[in-house]
């Protein structure tokens, strides 16, 4: 692999560690015809440099709604953000629209999950990626902006002679390779993913994440990772945050939620019993009852407890439920204190 | 096999004209399935899968070969005798935000089929009739009047399943039904469909690109490779022992979700599916077989019985 210009690769493996980004009670509700969606509901969450959180939650749980309000990209009319957002020392909520514009792209930046309605149809792929570097360094020469469209084309493996071309002219997974060379274009210090292997063939996703991962760690970028796929998550990520309903019901290591012999979460449960095993026979899968609830319509105490197995009269209680902690290991749940079902 | 033959394809082809030549969808495709069985069909995007499914049904028409229903070959039949037929096999489409319409209210979708074949003399049977499937596929009464929209993906594909479930069929083809869900519901789903097999005696095709789904629904499995027939076999043996290079490179493919998988590097197969139009002799395969020798270049593999009911088409075993 060609490796990665620049003295930011190097100062970030430095400081590895360090925190890059530290979300405090962020929560974000949107409004339309006098409904309000609580779409995400306190969650704090903290990504350290060249490191990967994975964000684990089913459609409708926040996870790109979280992604999106780092960037400041929500509407602006119909959504009230609370909370700080904190990348590398700065609050970003309520950052100047000018602010925002020279770090998107530039110190973060974000692959869409779906390439086929991302990229612009009209423009060549390498006019789109030439685009971004244009942007954030007003002073280099059009012949450097060549060589490093031509540089980061071969980085995400696609021949540089095919930057003429239009995305028609791309498969699915060239497309999604498209994308990501856009995103790591000014080699920023946090990627965002928003399901970039969704749309693939399983194929192509195990191609996809295997040169994901290699740039991670060539580029010693961090990586927030959203995704409904464990088995991604335990592939590449280093931390995992599982979301629903707008809230973090457990967050830790990949040890500590992905070990079978600690606690977990009865949701964290349910989603891994879902997982339609391939090593293993047995006749039906063990679903989670119910529904997602809409974000208009959360009930009260834990969200969680009308599909929950555990789930008893305390759980109903106006109360949220207590963060059990242990070590790196958070989770959300009233059987961990007194007055909640028994494990 | 003892028991009865349902659906049997001999040598099924379809092939579309293109301006750029002809695109072999599915080529040379035969297989038997026998009554309440399932059929796992497996293949990457572009194989050929769903172009299979809808040739069975006769939605598009066969270049080649013999389709077999039920005993009665349905590869010629007139248009009326297939409208009658149609009550017999049915489908349920991948996508359930686009394959309802959106005009249509839950209860006019499902009644849809029933007064096209006209199954019931008054509206009130027909009613009933539609709050059973709706039961059925645990689909709440008071969607009656609801519109696809304003459900979620996982109740909009119970209306398809609904749907497809009214004229009491003997086959459904499921072409993805579960792949556009969350995991959660995709489990749902899954369960539902294999308790109404139980219930009902359905035999099913099941399409998917997905092959930890299709090991806990189907009986057999079918790997296509280009409308190409690559490995054929029960589902234990096929997730046991996988034999053809490309289906060991589908199974290796498979994010596990456990960490003592985490470093080890899985076997990752090069380049994507090359084009199905004016396809190389040879093996279709061999472009991106890690094994191809140069046999594999030139001729195409026999699909041929290696192991006791178990096909597979690969010059490493012949």
């Amino acid at each position: 692999m060609l490796s990665i210009r620049s003295s930011r690769a190097e100062h970030r493996r430095k400081n590895m560690g360090e925190k890059l980004l530290e979300i405090k009670n962020l929560s974000v509700r949107y409004t339309a015809d006098k409904v309000v969606s609580r779409a995400v509901n306190q969650v704090n969450l903290s990504i350290d440099k060249g490191e990967v959180l994975g964000l684990v939650g089913e459609t409708g749980a926040g996870k790109t709604t979280t992604a999106l309000s780092i960037l400041g990209l929500l509407p602006k009319y119909t959504s009230t953000v609370e909370g700080e957002i904190i990348f590398d020392g700065e609050n970003l909520k309520g950052a100047s629209e000018k602010k925002l514009r020279s770090i998107r792209g530039s110190r973060i930046s974000m692959i869409f999950q779906d390439p086929m309605t991302s990229l612009n149809p009209v423009f060549r792929v390498g006019s789109q990626i030439a685009d971004v570097i244009r942007f954030h360094n007003r002073n280099i020469s059009h012949h450097e902006i060549n060589q490093r469209v031509d540089n980061i084309l071969s980085l995400v493996g696609i021949p540089p002679s095919r930057k003429n071309e239009y995305a028609h002219q791309f498969s699915g997974g060239m497309k999604q390779r498209v994308m990501i060379a856009i995103a790591i274009a000014c080699n920023p210090d946090l990627l965002i993913a928003d399901e970039p292997t969704t749309a693939l063939d399983v194929t192509i996703q195990a191609q996809v994440i295997k040169m994901m991962r290699g740039l991670q760690k060539e580029m010693g970028s961090s990586v927030m990772l959203i995704t409904h796929d464990l088995g991604i998550v335990a592939n590449f990520c280093d931390k995992v945050a599982i979301m629903y309903a707008g809230e973090i019901v457990e967050y830790g290591t990949l040890e500590d939620v992905f070990d079978k012999s600690r606690p977990h979460h009865p949701y964290t449960n349910g989603l891994f019993n879902s997982i339609p095993n391939i090593t293993e026979r047995t006749k039906r899968l063990t679903p989670i009852n119910g529904l997602t609830p809409h974000p208009s319509e959360l009930p009260d105490g834990c969200k969680f407890h009308p599909r929950c197995p555990k789930g008893s009269e305390y759980c109903q209680s106006g109360d949220n439920p207590s963060k059990y902690i242990n070590g790196t290991h958070m989770i959300q749940c009233h059987q961990f204190d007194k007055g909640g079902a028994i494990l | 096999m003892s028991e009865k033959v349902l659906l049997e394809c001999k040598n099924l082809k379809k092939y579309f004209e293109t301006p750029k030549g002809m695109l072999h969808a599915v080529d040379d495709v035969s297989f038997k399935i026998g009554e309440g069985k399932t059929l796992g069909v497996v293949g990457e995007s572009g194989c050929g899968k769903s172009t299979l499914g809808r040739t069975i049904l006769r939605l598009l028409p066969s270049t080649d070969g013999k389709i077999i229903f039920d005993g009665k070959d349905i590869t010629d039949i007139k248009p009326k005798d297939m409208t009658a037929l149609r009550r017999q096999m049915q489908i349920i489409f991948q996508d359930p935000f686009s394959s309802l319409d959106p005009k249509m209210t839950v209860y006019q979708i499902i009644e849809e089929p029933l007064c096209i074949h006209k199954v019931f003399k008054n509206k009130q049977e027909r009613t009933e009739r539609v709050a059973e499937l709706m039961e059925i596929v645990g689909l709440d009464r008071r969607y009656f009047n609801t519109y696809p929209h304003e459900l979620d993906g996982g109740r909009r594909q119970r209306i398809g399943i609904a749907r497809a479930l009214a004229l009491n069929p003997k086959f459904i083809v499921c072409d993805e039904p579960v792949s556009a869900l969350d995991v959660s519901i995709q489990a749902q789903i899954l369960n539902l469909m294999m308790n109404l097999k139980d219930k009902l005696g359905l035999t099913y095709i099941f399409i998917t690109h997905d092959l930890s789904v299709v090991k806990h629904i189907s009986d057999d499995i079918l790997v296509l490779y280009l409308g190409k027939m690559v490995e054929m076999t029960s589902s234990d043996s096929l997730f046991e022992d996988p034999l053809h290079p490309y289906t060991k490179a589908l199974l290796s493919a498979i994010p596990i979700p456990d960490i003592s998988h985490k470093g080890k590097e899985a076997e990752i197969m090069k380049g994507e599916v090359t084009s199905p139009i004016d396809p190389p002799e040879g093996c279709r395969f061999a472009a991106r077989c890690p094994k191809a020798t140069e046999r594999c270049f030139k001729e195409m593999p026999e699909f041929i019985e290696v192991k006791e009911k178990h096909f597979v088409a690969c010059h490493l075993y012949n």
